[in-house]
C-alpha cells in the first residue's frame, strides 16, 4: 500500500518529517452536487526534500497543497506541520503560519502591480522575523538587474522568478509550488525551475512542486502520483538529475 | 433577446449592491424634489388662491386722517380697481394670566362686498358695524394665548379702558406674519391683530366718517409706480405717510423670503443629488463593462448589436434610477404631506395642503432618468466602442511607476503597504479626484444646510447683543414731549432711559424716492447702537443722515450724496439733507440723525415716540406692567423675550432640518465610498487574496483596501468645504431680498460637523464592505488569471 511505503520511506531518511497528513479527506460540497477531492489521504514530505506531484487534472493536487499551506482545511483527518496541527488551526493561526513558515508559488505569479520587483519581496521581509534582504533573495533567483522593474515590465518568467524570491525571502521552511512552469514556455520553464532547485540546494527548503510535466519528475527526490483525490504511488529517486540533464 | 434579460436580471442581482445604492440616491433625490419642491410649489398655490379669493390689495397708504368722502375720489384715479378704506392703530392689550401686556393692531372691518383683504374666519362669526367692543382675533394670537370663542380681553383703546369679547377667530392675507412694527420677526404671544365693525371702531377711535388706511387693487396692466404717485399726490393734504406696493407690505414680504428660501434649497438640493446620481452611476458602470469585456466580446462575435449592448447597460442603469424613483416617489409623498402639516404653523393659509402635480411627479422621472443617462454614458459608449477581437483579450496589465511622494524624497518613510496605497491612488488621478469629488458633495450638503443656520445666529447676535442693548422697549401711542425722560427716569426698576423720535419722511433723489422712518437719538445713547455686519458700531454724527445698505441702494446714493428730504408730517418741509454714512447692514431699511438734527427738521414742536430702558435685574416683569397701565404706552416689549422665542423656534427648525441634511448627506457619502471600496475590492480582489497568502492577517488587508478610501476621504473633506461654501455663497446670494440678506457666516463648528458625518458614514461603508472581504474566497480569487 502505498502508505506503508511512505512511512517506511521516512523511516529511512531519518529525520521526522516537515509534514504529516493521516487520513485526510477533502469533500466540496455544492447543493446537491458533492465532490469528493482528497479521500483518505497520508502523506509525508521530509526536511530538505524536493518533491514532484504529479497526477491528472481534477486528481486534488491543489486541493492537498493548500491543506498543507494553511489555504484549506480538510473536511476529516489530521495534518501537521512538526508539532503544530493544521486541522485544528483557526483563522488567526494559519496567518501566523503562513505568515513565518510557509511560501507560495502559483501559476498566475500574483505579483502586487503597484510595487515594483524589490518591493514586492519587502513587502514579505517587512513583516518576518529573520528574512534575507530582498536584494538577496532576487539574486538568488538570478534577477539582481530587474529589482526596480514594475510587475507590467517584466516577462511571464521573470515575475515567476521575482514569486519565487518573493516566497523564500523570508527563509520559510516549506516552499509549495503549483504549476509553477504552467503559464510559461519550456525554456522559461527551465530557468524557474533552476531557481527552484538553486533555493533547495543553498537553502535546504523543501519543495513540493506540482506540474503535468512528467519529465521533471527527474528534478526531484520524490515523486508522488494521484489519482481520483488518492495517493497512487510515491517513488523515490535514487538518481535525481539537475535541471541542466533534463531533456524534454 | 430573451436571454440576454435574463442576464440583465442575473447581473442586477448580482450586483445587487451597488445598484441599491444608486437607487438610494436617487431615491433621495426624488424625495427631496417630491418634498422641498413639492411643497414650495403647493405654498405657492395655496398662496395664490388665498390671495385671489380675499381679494388682497395691491397697494396700501396710511395717512393721519381723510373724510371718506376722498374714497370715490381715489376710486376715480388712473388704474384703479377696487378701494378699500380703514380706521387702525395700535392700543396695548392685556390678557388674563399672561404677565406682560401686549400689542394689538385694531383694524375695522366693512362690509364683505366692499373689503379688500377680506378675513377669513376660522371659527365664530363677524361683529356687525355697529357692534362695540365686540372682536375678531387673530388665529395665531388666539392660539399662542389659549383664547378661544367668547373669551375676553382688556384693551386700552384712545384712553379708555375696554373689555372685548371674542366673538371670531380668523386669518387674513395681510397679516400671515403678524410682525410688530419695527421688531423682525413674529411673536404671536405679544402681538395680535384685532378687527371690529367700522362704525363701532371709528366711533372709538374718534374716526366717525374718516379713515387713515386706504388699501386698493389694481386694474389689470395698471402700473405700480403710477398708481402709488397718484395716491400719494391725492392723500398729501390729509397727512399722507407715503403709500407702497406689495413688495413693501411687512407680511407679504416676510412670506415671499420664506418662500425664496424654500424654492432655492428645494433646488440646490436635489441638484447635488442628481450630480451625485450621474457620478455615482459612472463609475459603476465603467467598473462593470471592465470586468465585463469578455462577455461583450463574446456577445458581439455572436452577432449582437452596438445597440444591444450599449442598451443592455442603459437599461441596467434604468432600473436601478427606476427603482428609486418609485421609492423616492412614495417616501417624498408622505414627507412633503409632513413637512406641508408642519408648515401650516408658519404659513396661515385657509386652504395649505401638499399637492403633487403629474408635472413635478414627471420632473422628478424624467429628471432622474437624464442624470442617469449622462452618467452610463461613458461606460456605455466604453462598451460600444469595444472591438470584438480586442475586447477578448484580457486587460492589459496595469503599469505603475514610484509616485510623487517617492519621487520628491519621501520613499524611505514609506512601507511597502503604503506605497501600494499612494501609488493606487496616483495611477488613476482622474477617477481618484472623481471618487474624492463624489464625497465632497456629502460635506458639502451638510455645510449648505447648516450655514444658514450660522448667518441667522451671526445676524441674531448682533441685533440682540450688540444693537438691541435695551430691557424694554417702548413706543407711545402719539408723539409726547421729550420730559417723558424724567418721568422713565424716576420710575422704580428703571436705571437708565433713551428716549426717541421717528419721523415719517421720504427720501428723494432724482427720480428715485423712498418712504421710511428717521430715527433721532441722543449721540450718547448706548442702549441702541448703529453696528455694521462685520460688528463693529457707527458713531451718529451731529448733522446729516447715517442709512442703510439697502436704502442706499434703493435710492443710488452713496456716502457724501446730497438727498431731499420730505417731511410727511406737520408743514410737511422739505430740505436737503447730506448723507454721512452708509451702513452695511442685514436688515432693513433704516436712517438715523442726531434727535436735535432731526427735530429742526421736521420743525414744529419737539417730541418723542418711545423710549428704550435698562431696567434692575429681575424688575423686567413688574417694570413692564407698571407701564402698560400707561394710558399714553402702546407697546412695550423686551428683546430678550423676542429672542428667546425666536431661538426656540429656530432650534425646532433646525433639529428638523439638520435630521434630514444628514440623513441625505450619508447618503450620498455611504453610496460613494461604499461603491468607491467595493470597485476597489474587485479591481484588487487578487492582489488582497495574494497579501493573504503571504501572511497578512485580514485586518492588515482591511487596512490597506480602506486607507485607500479613507486618504480619499481626507481629501474630499476641504474640497466639500469649498464646494459647501461655494454653493452656500451662490445661496444667500439668491437668497437676498429688497430689506434683507442672510450674512454670508460659516462657522467652524459647521465645518467640523460637516466633516464629521462624513468620516462617519466612511467608517459605516467600509464596515459593510469589509464583511464582503472577510467572506472572500482566497483560493478560488488565485486560480483563476486576471
Ligand atoms: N472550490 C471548489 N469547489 C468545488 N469543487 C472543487 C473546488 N476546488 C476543487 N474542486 C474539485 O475538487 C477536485 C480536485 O481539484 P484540484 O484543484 O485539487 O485538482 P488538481 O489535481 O489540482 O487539478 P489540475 O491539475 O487541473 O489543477 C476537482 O474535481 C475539482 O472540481
Ligand atoms: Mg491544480
Amino acid at each position: 500500500m502505498a502508505s506503508d511505503q511512505l512511512t517506511s520511506d521516512s523511516a529511512k531518511k531519518g529525520p521526522l518529517p516537515i509534514f504529516r497528513a493521516r487520513g485526510v479527506s477533502k469533500i466540496y460540497e455544492m447543493g446537491e452536487v458533492r465532490v469528493e477531492a482528497l479521500k483518505d489521504v497520508d502523506f509525508d514530505l521530509n526536511e530538505g526534500e524536493l518533491l514532484v506531484l504529479l497526477g491528472a487534472s481534477g486528481s486534488g493536487k491543489s486541493t492537498l497543497l493548500n491543506i498543507l499551506g494553511g489555504l484549506d482545511r480538510p473536511t476529516s483527518g489530521m495534518v501537521w506541520y512538526r508539532e503544530h496541527d493544521l486541522s485544528q488551526a483557526d483563522e488567526d493561526e494559519l496567518t501566523t503560519y503562513r505568515r513565518k513558515h510557509v511560501g507560495f508559488v502559483f501559476q498566475f505569479y500574483n505579483l502586487i502591480p503597484s510595487l515594483t520587483a524589490r518591493e514586492n519581496v519587502a513587502l514579505v521581509t517587512e513583516i518576518s522575523d529573520d528574512p534575507m534582504a530582498p536584494e538577496e533573495a532576487l539574486d538568488l533567483v538570478g534577477l539582481a538587474d530587474r529589482m526596480d522593474h514594475f510587475p507590467a515590465q517584466l516577462s511571464g518568467g521573470e515575475q515567476q522568478r521575482v514569486a519565487i524570491a518573493r516566497a523564500v525571502a523570508k527563509r520559510p521552511n516549506v516552499l509549495l509550488c503549483d504549476e509553477p512552469t504552467g503559464a510559461l514556455d519550456l525554456e522559461t520553464g527551465r530557468i524557474v525551475l533552476r531557481a527552484l532547485e538553486r533555493v533547495n540546494n543553498e537553502l535546504k527548503t523543501a519543495i513540493a512542486v506540482i506540474t503535468h510535466n512528467a519529465a521533471i519528475a527527474n528534478m526531484g527526490d520524490r515523486v508522488v502520483r494521484m489519482g481520483s483525490g488518492r495517493i497512487a504511488s510515491s517513488d523515490v529517486n535514487t538518481h535525481r538529475l539537475s535541471i541542466e540533464e533534463i531533456e524534454w | 433577446m430573451r436571454a440576454l434579460n435574463r442576464k440583465l436580471l442575473r447581473d442586477l442581482w448580482h450586483h445587487r449592491g451597488p445598484m441599491l445604492s444608486i437607487a438610494a440616491v436617487v431615491a433621495a433625490a426624488t424625495m427631496t424634489v417630491l418634498s422641498m419642491r413639492g411643497t414650495y410649489e403647493s405654498l405657492v398655490i395655496a398662496r395664490d388662491s388665498y390671495y385671489e379669493q380675499s381679494r388682497f390689495p395691491d397697494i396700501w397708504a396710511s395717512l393721519e386722517r381723510a373724510p371718506e368722502s376722498l374714497k370715490s375720489g381715489i376710486q376715480g384715479l388712473d388704474g384703479v380697481s377696487a378701494v378699500d378704506t380703514r380706521v387702525s392703530f395700535m392700543a396695548t392689550v392685556r390678557v388674563e394670566g399672561l404677565e406682560k401686556p401686549a400689542t394689538g393692531f385694531f383694524s375695522t372691518i366693512d362690509r364683505e362686498d366692499v373689503m379688500l383683504g377680506r378675513l377669513h374666519l376660522r371659527s365664530g362669526r363677524l361683529p356687525g358695524q355697529d357692534e362695540r367692543d365686540r372682536v375678531v382675533i387673530s388665529e395665531q394670537f388666539a392660539k399662542a394665548n389659549e383664547l378661544v370663542e367668547g373669551s375676553t380681553v382688556r384693551a386700552v383703546l384712545n384712553g379708555q379702558l375696554r373689555e372685548l369679547e371674542v366673538l371670531g377667530i380668523g386669518i387674513s392675507p395681510e397679516h400671515t406674519y403678524p410682525l410688530a412694527p419695527g421688531s423682525i420677526f413674529p411673536d404671536n404671544q405679544t402681538y395680535g391683530v384685532f378687527w371690529m365693525g367700522r362704525n363701532a371702531l371709528s366711533e372709538l377711535a374718534d374716526m366717525e366718517g374718516a379713515f387713515n388706511q386706504v388699501a386698493l387693487t389694481m386694474q389689470a396692466g395698471a402700473k405700480e409706480a403710477h398708481v402709488i404717485s397718484e395716491l400719494d399726490a391725492i392723500l398729501k393734504p390729509y397727512g399722507g405717510l407715503g403709500a407702497h406696493g406689495r413688495d413693501l407690505q411687512v407680511s407679504h414680504q416676510f412670506l415671499e423670503s420664506e418662500l425664496s428660501q424654500n424654492r432655492t434649497t428645494g433646488t440646490f438640493i436635489p441638484a447635488v443629488f442628481l450630480a451625485v446620481v450621474a457620478f455615482l452611476l459612472n463609475m459603476v458602470l465603467r467598473r462593470l463593462i471592465a470586468t465585463q469585456r469578455q462577455e461583450i466580446a463574446v456577445l458581439k462575435a455572436f452577432g449582437y448589436t452596438n445597440a444591444d449592448v450599449g442598451s443592455f447597460y442603459l437599461r441596467m442603469a434604468l432600473f436601478a434610477v427606476f427603482l428609486g424613483a418609485a421609492i423616492g416617489s412614495v417616501v417624498g409623498y408622505w414627507l412633503g404631506d409632513m413637512m406641508v402639516e408642519l408648515y401650516t404653523e408658519f404659513f396661515v393659509f385657509p386652504d395649505l395642503q401638499y399637492r403633487l402635480s403629474g408635472w413635478l411627479l414627471s420632473f422628478a422621472f424624467v429628471i432622474s432618468a437624464l442624470a442617469a443617462g449622462i452618467g452610463a454614458m461613458a461606460g456605455v459608449r466604453q462598451a460600444v466602442s469595444l472591438p470584438p477581437a480586442e475586447a477578448m483579450r484580457p486587460q492589459a496589465p496595469a503599469s505603475f511607476r514610484p509616485g510623487i511622494f517617492e519621487r520628491i524624497g519621501f520613499a524611505r518613510f514609506l512601507s511597502s503597504s503604503m506605497r501600494m496605497v499612494l501609488r493606487n491612488i496616483e495611477r488613476q488621478p482622474v477617477k481618484s479626484i472623481f471618487s474624492a469629488i463624489g464625497v465632497s458633495f456629502s460635506v458639502a450638503i451638510l455645510v449648505v444646510g447648516m450655514f444658514l443656520f450660522d448667518g441667522i445666529d451671526y445676524m441674531m447676535d448682533l441685533q440682540f447683543n450688540r444693537i438691541q442693548r435695551e430691557d424694554l422697549s417702548v413706543s407711545f401711542e402719539r408723539p409726547v414731549s421729550p420730559s417723558v425722560l424724567y418721568e422713565l427716569q424716576s420710575l422704580e426698576g428703571v436705571s437708565e432711559a433713551e428716549i426717541w423720535r421717528s419721523v415719517p419722511a421720504r427720501l428723494i433723489s432724482g427720480h428715485r424716492r423712498k418712504e421710511v422712518g428717521i430715527t433721532g437719538r441722543h449721540l450718547d445713547d448706548d442702549l441702541r447702537r448703529i453696528i455694521k455686519e462685520d460688528g463693529l458700531m457707527v458713531r451718529l454724527p451731529a448733522e446729516g443722515l447715517v442709512i442703510s445698505r439697502f436704502l442706499a441702494d434703493a435710492l443710488q446714493v452713496e456716502a457724501g450724496s446730497i438727498l431731499d428730504v420730505e417731511v410727511l408730517i406737520g408743514q410737511r418741509p422739505v430740505r436737503q439733507v447730506a448723507i454721512q454714512e452708509v451702513v452695511d447692514d442685514f436688515l432693513g431699511v433704516s436712517a438715523f440723525m442726531e434727535i436735535d438734527a432731526l427735530h429742526r427738521l421736521a420743525g414744529g414742536i419737539r417730541s418723542v415716540n418711545g423710549a428704550n430702558l435698562k431696567v434692575e435685574a429681575g424688575r423686567r416683569e413688574s417694570v413692564s406692567r407698571a407701564l402698560a397701565d400707561v394710558p399714553a404706552v402702546a407697546d412695550v416689549s423686551s428683546p430678550r423675550a423676542m429672542y428667546e422665542s425666536f431661538r426656540k423656534q429656530m432650534d425646532e427648525g433646525f433639529a428638523i432640518g439638520v435630521f434630514f441634511l444628514v440623513l441625505f448627506s450619508s447618503i450620498i457619502a455611504l453610496a460613494v465610498i461604499y461603491n468607491g471600496a467595493r470597485i476597489s475590492l474587485s479591481e484588487r480582489g487578487r492582489e488582497l487574496a495574494s497579501l493573504r497568502v503571504l501572511g497578512f492577517s485580514k485586518q492588515e488587508v482591511a487596512l490597506l483596501l480602506f486607507s485607500e478610501q479613507g486618504l480619499i476621504t481626507l481629501i474630499a473633506i476641504p474640497i466639500g468645504w469649498a464646494l459647501g461654501y461655494w454653493l452656500a455663497f451662490a445661496m444667500v446670494q439668491s437668497l437676498i431680498t429688497e430689506t434683507y440678506r442672510i450674512p454670508f457666516v460659516v462657522d467652524s463648528g459647521t465645518y467640523l460637523a460637516s466633516a464629521a458625518m462624513t468620516v462617519l458614514a466612511a467608517l459605516l461603508s467600509s464596515w459593510v464592505v469589509r464583511r464582503r472581504l472577510n467572506r472572500y474566497d482566497l483560493i478560488s480569487v488565485l486560480k483563476t488569471r486576471d
